[in-house]
C-alpha cells in the first residue's frame, strides 16, 4: 500500500441534477474517501466549480482520468503540487458563561474571527482561513466546551493570473467527425 | 412542427440512420410503440426478454459499423437490460438503450414499475439521460447517438417518462452539438510519434498487441502495412482476433489466460511491446508485476484513462488507432529481423499449443476445427463465454476482418443467442456461426423464437458437454476436482430445435461430425446441432490465475496429464 496523501482536486462542472453523483460514483467505485467537498458557481454562467481533498494514493490521477471522460465535467485538475491558496470557513457552537465569555472573545480576535450569535450560555463564531488554522481554534475552544462546528469543506484556487481549469474548449464546435472519413467504425472491408 | 415526445424520439432515429432495433414493449412503453407503424422505416424487432435486446443492439452495432438500439419498458424492462449494458461498456461498443419510465409524477415514489435505471446504470454507462421535457428530446438523441459512437465507444441510456413520449412540444432538430465536457479525439502527439518510431526503428525483438481498438478505428490496413515493414510479429487480444489476417506469416494469435504458448513465452522476451488499442487485461497479462520485464512499452489507446492503468508505457500516443499508425507508418524504417522470427517459429515448432490429439472421441475443439475447416474462416463467429469461446479463439484464424464477435470485458454467459441475431440482422447474407455452450445457451434461448420469426439463418453449435465446463475445469484443476454444481442436466435441445421450428441435429460420435455441419450450411433456414462432446475435456493452454505468463501451462503430454489437479 502506497502511502496516502491528500489531494486536492477542482472541477469545472455543468451545473446540472445529479451531476454531483456521477462525480462521487467514480470516487467510490475506487473506494477513495473525500474528506471534504465544496460547490458552487463558477465565474461562468451554468458552471459550477467543486473543490475535493480526497485521501488518496498516487491512484488518485486514475481517478482524475475517469472523471475526466464524465460528459457532464468540463474541465478537472490535481492542483495538489501547484502553488495554491486554499480557504475554509468553519462555524463553532462554543458554550459560555459570564464568566469565561470574554477569554473566548479574546481568542476569537487572536484569530481575526467573528462571533455571529450570542446566547446565555452559548455563542457562535465564524471562522475562515486555512484549515490548520481552524484545527488551532477548535483545539484551544474545545477547553470551554464545544457544541457543535460545521465547517465548509475547502475552496482552492491556483495563484497567479492563469485560471486554475484553464482549457476550456470552444463552444459550439463538433468536435469530431462521428465516422472518420466517410467509413463506419468496425465494418468489415 | 409540433409532434410528441413518441414522434420526436422516432424522427431522431430516422436521422440518426436506424434501420433496425430490438425491443420488447411494456406499460410506460405503450405510447412509444403507438406510433411506430407510422415510421415504417425503423424495423422494430421483437424480443422475449431484454438481455437479448441489449446483446442483440450490441452484436449489431459490431457487426454493421452502426450505433445499436435497443428498447425496454420501466422497472424489470430497464433492469433486465443491465448486463447487455454492462457488456457493451467493457467492450467499448457503442449502444443506445431507450427505456421507458413512469410519468413524472411518480418518478421517486416507488411508483408501479419504477426503477431508478439512470442511477442503476451510472457506472455501467458512457452518459445518461433522464428526459424531463419532450423539447429536449432531439438534442438529448442527437447527443446520445454522438457520445455512443464517437471517440472510444459505448453504450448512452435514455430514461423516457411515459407523459413525454405523449408530451407535445416544438420540434427543433440541432444543427450543431453543444458538449463543453465531451473531448475530441485528439490527433496524436507528433512528439511521442517520432519517439515511438524510435524505439521501432532500434529494436531486435518487437511484437505488437493488437486490440479491439484497431476494428474499431479500421485500422487494418494500416496494422498490416507496419508489421510488414518492420517484420513485426501481430499477437491479437481476443477483441484484437480478425484485426490482422489469420493466415498471414506474421499473425501468432491470442496471447494471455488460454493463448497460445508461443506467444506468452515472446512477451517475456520481447525488447518492445507496441500495444494498439488494446487495455492490458488481466487475462492478457496474467501476473502484472512479471509481466514482459524485458520490454520498452508503446501505448496507443483513444482514452486516456487506459494509459498508464494497468502498465505504465515508456512512450504513450493517445489518439485512435488508425491516426497513430498511420503517423508510425511514415517513420518507420523496413527491416527484417530475422533471427528474432525464425526464434520464433521455433518456439512455435516446441509448442504447437492447438494440436488436437488423436482419439476417436468427440472432442469440442474437432467439431470448432471441423466447423473452421468447412467455412475455411469466411463467416462471422459468435460464441458465449467458456471453453467454447476460448476454443474458438484459438481455432478460428480469420482472414477477413471483423469477423468474430465475442463478450470480453464482462464475459457474459447467453451473449451467444442474441449476439448472433444482432449479426445475422446487420448481416443478412451472411454465414453466421453461434458457437454455444450447453449452459450460457440455456440462459437465452426462449429468443430462438426471435430467429424463427425473422428467417434468421443462424447456425448454432452447441458444445454440449453436460456441464458448466470452464467452471467444472478450474474445479478439477484448482480445487481437487471438487464439482459441485456443474454438472448440468440438460434439456433435448433437438426438441427444443423443433419446438421452434428450428431444424435440431444431434451429433454424438466424431464420425457424424462434418455431414452435420455440412447439412447445416446448405439449409436454407436457422440449424441448432447439439454436439454432445467429451464431457472432461479441459482448454490448454493455461495461465493459472494469479500466475505470471512465463508460468503458462502448455497442453498436456500425456492422458494423465490432463486431469492431474496442477495445484
Amino acid at each position: 500500500m502506497r502511502e496516502l496523501r491528500k489531494h486536492i482536486i477542482i472541477a469545472l462542472v455543468e451545473d446540472k441534477p445529479g451531476v454531483l453523483n456521477r462525480i462521487a460514483s467514480k470516487w467510490r467505485q475506487r473506494s477513495f474517501n473525500i474528506e471534504s467537498l465544496a460547490v458552487g458557481h463558477s465565474e461562468t454562467a451554468g458552471l459550477s466549480r467543486m473543490t475535493f481533498v480526497v485521501d488518496a494514493n498516487t491512484d488518485a490521477d486514475q481517478v482524475v482520468k475517469q472523471l475526466d471522460k464524465v460528459v457532464d465535467v468540463v474541465e478537472i485538475r490535481d492542483i495538489s503540487d501547484e502553488t495554491i491558496v486554499s480557504r475554509e470557513m468553519a462555524l463553532i457552537k462554543v458554550k459560555a458563561t459570564a464568566e469565561n465569555r470574554s477569554l473566548i472573545i479574546e481568542i476569537v480576535h487572536i484569530f481575526r474571527a467573528e462571533i455571529i450569535d450570542v446566547g446565555p450560555e452559548s455563542l457562535i463564531v465564524e471562522v475562515t482561513g486555512p484549515d490548520d488554522k481552524i484545527d488551532a481554534m477548535f483545539d484551544l475552544l474545545e477547553n470551554y466546551g464545544v457544541v457543535e462546528m460545521v465547517r465548509t469543506g475547502r475552496v482552492a484556487l491556483v495563484r497567479g493570473p492563469a485560471s486554475s481549469t484553464p482549457d476550456i474548449h470552444e463552444l459550439g464546435e463538433e468536435p469530431f467527425e462521428r465516422y472518420p472519413e466517410g467509413e463506419t467504425p468496425y465494418s468489415s472491408e | 412542427m409540433e409532434l410528441t415526445g413518441a414522434q420526436m424520439i422516432c424522427e431522431c432515429l430516422v436521422r440518426e440512420g436506424v434501420e433496425h432495433f430490438f425491443g420488447i414493449p411494456g406499460g410506460a412503453t405503450i405510447p412509444f410503440y403507438d406510433i411506430l407503424p407510422q415510421y415504417p422505416q425503423l424495423k422494430h424487432i421483437l424480443v422475449r426478454h431484454e438481455q437479448v435486446a441489449a446483446h442483440a443492439a450490441d452484436g449489431y452495432a459490431r457487426a454493421s459499423g452502426r450505433v445499436g438500439v435497443c428498447c425496454a419498458t420501466s422497472g424489470p424492462g430497464a433492469t433486465n437490460l443491465v448486463t447487455g449494458i454492462a457488456n457493451a461498456y467493457l467492450d467499448s461498443v457503442p449502444i443506445v438503450a431507450l427505456t421507458g419510465e413512469v410519468v413524472r409524477g411518480l418518478i421517486g415514489r416507488d411508483g408501479f414499475q419504477e426503477a431508478d435505471i439512470t442511477g442503476i446504470t451510472l457506472p455501467i454507462t458512457k452518459h445518461n439521460y433522464l428526459a424531463l421535457d419532450a423539447a429536449d428530446l432531439p438534442r438529448i438523441i442527437r447527443e446520445a447517438f454522438h457520445i455512443a459512437g464517437t471517440g472510444r465507444p459505448g453504450p448512452v441510456l435514455i430514461d423516457f417518462p411515459r407523459d413525454v413520449f405523449q408530451q407535445k412540444a416544438e420540434f427543433v432538430y440541432p444543427e450543431k452539438l453543444e458538449m463543453r465536457g465531451y473531448r475530441p479525439v485528439p490527433p496524436p502527439d507528433q512528439e511521442h510519434v517520432d519517439r515511438a518510431a524510435e524505439l521501432i526503428n532500434e529494436s531486435k525483438q518487437p511484437l505488437i498487441l493488437a486490440g479491439h481498438g484497431v476494428i474499431i478505428s479500421q485500422a487494418y490496413k494500416e496494422l498490416k502495412e507496419l508489421a510488414e515493414k518492420g517484420n513485426i510479429p501481430v499477437i491479437t487480444t481476443l477483441l484484437g482476433i480478425s484485426s490482422f489476417p489469420g493466415s498471414h506469416p506474421l499473425c501468432l494469435g491470442m496471447p494471455g489466460m488460454h493463448g497460445m504458448y508461443w506467444n506468452n513465452v515472446a512477451i517475456g522476451e520481447c525488447d518492445l511491446l507496441i500495444a494498439i488499442g488494446m487495455r492490458f487485461d488481466d487475462r492478457v497479462t496474467g501476473r502484472l508485476r512479471d509481466f514482459a520485464p524485458n520490454a520498452k512499452v508503446i501505448h496507443v489507446d483513444i482514452d486516456p484513462a487506459e494509459i498508464g492503468k494497468n502498465v505504465r508505457p515508456t512512450v504513450a500516443l493517445q489518439s485512435d488507432a488508425k491516426s497513430v499508425l498511420k503517423e508510425l507508418n511514415r517513420r518507420v524504417k523496413s527491416r527484417s529481423r530475422d533471427d528474432w522470427l525464425a526464434h520464433l517459429d521455433e518456439l512455435k515448432r516446441e509448442h504447437p499449443s492447438i494440436t488436437i490429439r488423436e482419439t476417436d472421441k468427440l472432442l469440442p475443439q474437432y467439431v470448432i476445427k471441423t466447423i473452421y475447416d468447412a467455412t475455411k474462416g469466411d463467416c462471422s463467429v459468435v460464441t458465449g463465454v467458456g471453453q467454447h469461446q476460448m476454443w474458438a479463439a484459438q481455432l478460428f484464424w480469420f482472414d477477413k476482418p471483423n469477423s468474430l464477435f465475442t463478450a470480453g470485458g464482462l464475459g457474459p454467459m447467453g451473449f451467444e443467442v442474441p449476439a448472433a441475431i444482432g449479426v445475422q440482422v446487420a448481416r443478412p447474407d451472411e454465414l453466421v456461426w453461434s458457437i454455444c455452450g450447453d449452459g450460457g445457451f440455456q440462459m437465452t434461448l426462449q429468443d430462438l423464437i426471435t430467429v424463427s420469426a425473422n428467417d434468421l439463418p443462424i447456425k448454432f453449435a452447441i458444445l454440449n458437454n453436460a456441464h458448466l465446463g470452464m467452471v467444472r475445469q478450474w474445479q478439477t484443476l484448482f480445487y481437487q476436482d471438487n464439482l459441485v454444481a456443474t454438472p448440468l442436466q440438460n434439456p433435448d435441445f433437438v426438441k427444443i430445435a423443433e419446438a421452434y421450428d428450428i431444424l435440431g441435429i444431434r451429433v454424438t460420435d466424431k464420425q457424424m461430425v462434418e455431414s452435420a455441419i455440412y447439412r447445416a450450411m446448405e439449409h436454407p433456414g436457422p440449424v441448432i446441432i447439439d454436439f454432445q462432446v467429451e464431457e472432461q475435456e479441459n482448454i490448454f493452454p493455461m495461465v493459472p490465475p494469479g500466475a505470471a505468463l512465463q508460468e503458462t501451462l502448455d497442453l498436456p503430454k500425456s492422458e494423465e496429464e490432463r486431469v492431474v489437479a496442477h495445484t
